[in-house]
């Protein structure tokens, strides 16, 4: 969980931006969700209370137009991977926001990215990982316990 | 010299066909199918389909032992990706990235090694320093745009004509720095005199270069 009351930019109001949006601002965060496209924000729940931005976040404009110079965390979750890293680039070098996390698809780009210092999520490496352990659960009872 | 070119449209092929012509060797990649056979068909170059921020794209296209490479797509956070990419992780000596955005600049240039360039700030500069484009052929930024590089022909109309360098008062931050003139190249010196039909090469800080064009070029450059 996140402790205190911060002041946190989502980027991407897709399944799992609306998502941690809507949960970030019902726990009493001021919350801001920036997507380019306006339909988008009908995902957010009944509870959000934040604000919503419409524009690209790849550009620079409408970054400083959600306050990015102020945020205490800023989450990446487009479905462009270089979008996202972008932003948590611009985020970490531009804005010295303390705490930038990214989600990125690609388990190769990630790998470089947490290299350049950036906090990636992947989840396509949480899913497989996830899937392999299941599998290994599984298999193990089947041939009575044994490891794969 | 290799050089690796990401993006599509016009001014890739152009670009590239400038690159082959020099004797330089141009590996392009793309993202369409369609376009990569249609640009394999008329250019001699490598073409690799795929995304160009993608790793093993860049490998497959050789990255490792290229001496420059572009990003020119359209969208500035894949040029972003693709030159931290390849100046990171397989230590290309010389990144280049189209920056579309005018703001993103400042983005790009804290990236290692990267330089970036704006078309929009080139032409937004044109047009605020009201360069006449007949005389002024070339407008090239350096140092980010700190220097102005000008070519600029001499009309017989052009105040300065017939009078030697010594004679004109150039503002401190401007200097011509060559004349071509009918097909030969001098380095002027102050005894220079200056003809109709010179293009002279001309260095400015962008914060004079209005003012300096105004002295050389007379009411009409305004």
């Amino acid at each position: 969980m996140v402790s205190g009351k911060l002041f946190i930019l989502v980027i991407g109001c897709g399944r799992l931006g609306s998502h941690l949006a809507s949960q970030l601002s019902r726990d009493g965060h001021s919350v801001v969700t920036v997507d380019t496209d306006p339909q988008a924000f009908d995902a957010l729940s009944a509870e959000y209370s934040g604000f919503r931005v419409e524009g690209n976040a790849a550009e620079l404009a409408v970054l400083r137009q959600a306050q990015m110079d102020k945020a205490d965390l800023v989450i990446a979750t487009t479905r462009e991977d270089n979008v996202n890293l972008m932003v948590a680039h611009v985020a970490r070098r531009i804005f010295k926001v303390p705490r930038v996390l990214a989600r990125v698809f690609d388990p190769k780009r990630e790998e470089i990215y947490r290299e350049l210092g950036v906090d990636t999520v992947c989840p396509t490496t949480i899913a497989a990982n996830a899937l392999l352990a299941k599998l290994a659960k599984g298999d193990s009872s089947a041939e009575g316990g044994k490891e794969l | 010299m290799k050089v690796i070119v990401v993006g599509g449209a016009k001014i890739v092929y152009f670009l590239c066909r400038t690159y082959i012509s020099k004797g330089h060797t141009v590996v392009l990649i793309n993202r369409d199918r369609e376009e990569c056979a249609e640009l394999a068909r008329r250019l001699k170059a490598t073409v690799v389909h795929g995304d160009g921020s993608d790793p093993q794209i860049l490998a497959d296209a050789g990255v490792e032992n290229a001496d420059a490479l572009l990003a020119v797509t359209p969208n500035d956070e894949d040029n972003l990706v693709i030159c931290e990419i390849a100046a990171r992780r397989f230590r290309v000596p010389r990144t280049l990235a189209l920056v579309n955005d005018p703001d993103n600049e400042q983005i790009f240039r804290e990236l290692s090694n990267t330089i970036a360039f704006s078309i929009t700030h080139i032409l937004a500069n044109l047009i605020e320093q009201r360069a006449d484009f007949e005389e002024i052929t070339n407008l090239l930024p350096v140092g980010e745009g700190k220097i102005n590089v000008t070519e600029v022909g001499l009309t017989e109309d052009a105040p300065i004509v017939g009078k030697s360098l010594v004679d004109i008062s150039l503002p401190e931050n401007a200097l011509i720095a060559g004349i071509l003139r009918q097909g030969d190249a001098i380095i002027p010196r102050g005894s220079t005199v200056l003809r109709a039909g010179d293009q002279l090469i001309l260095m400015t800080l962008p914060a004079d270069h209005g003012q300096v064009l105004k002295l050389l070029l007379g009411d009409s450059a305004q």
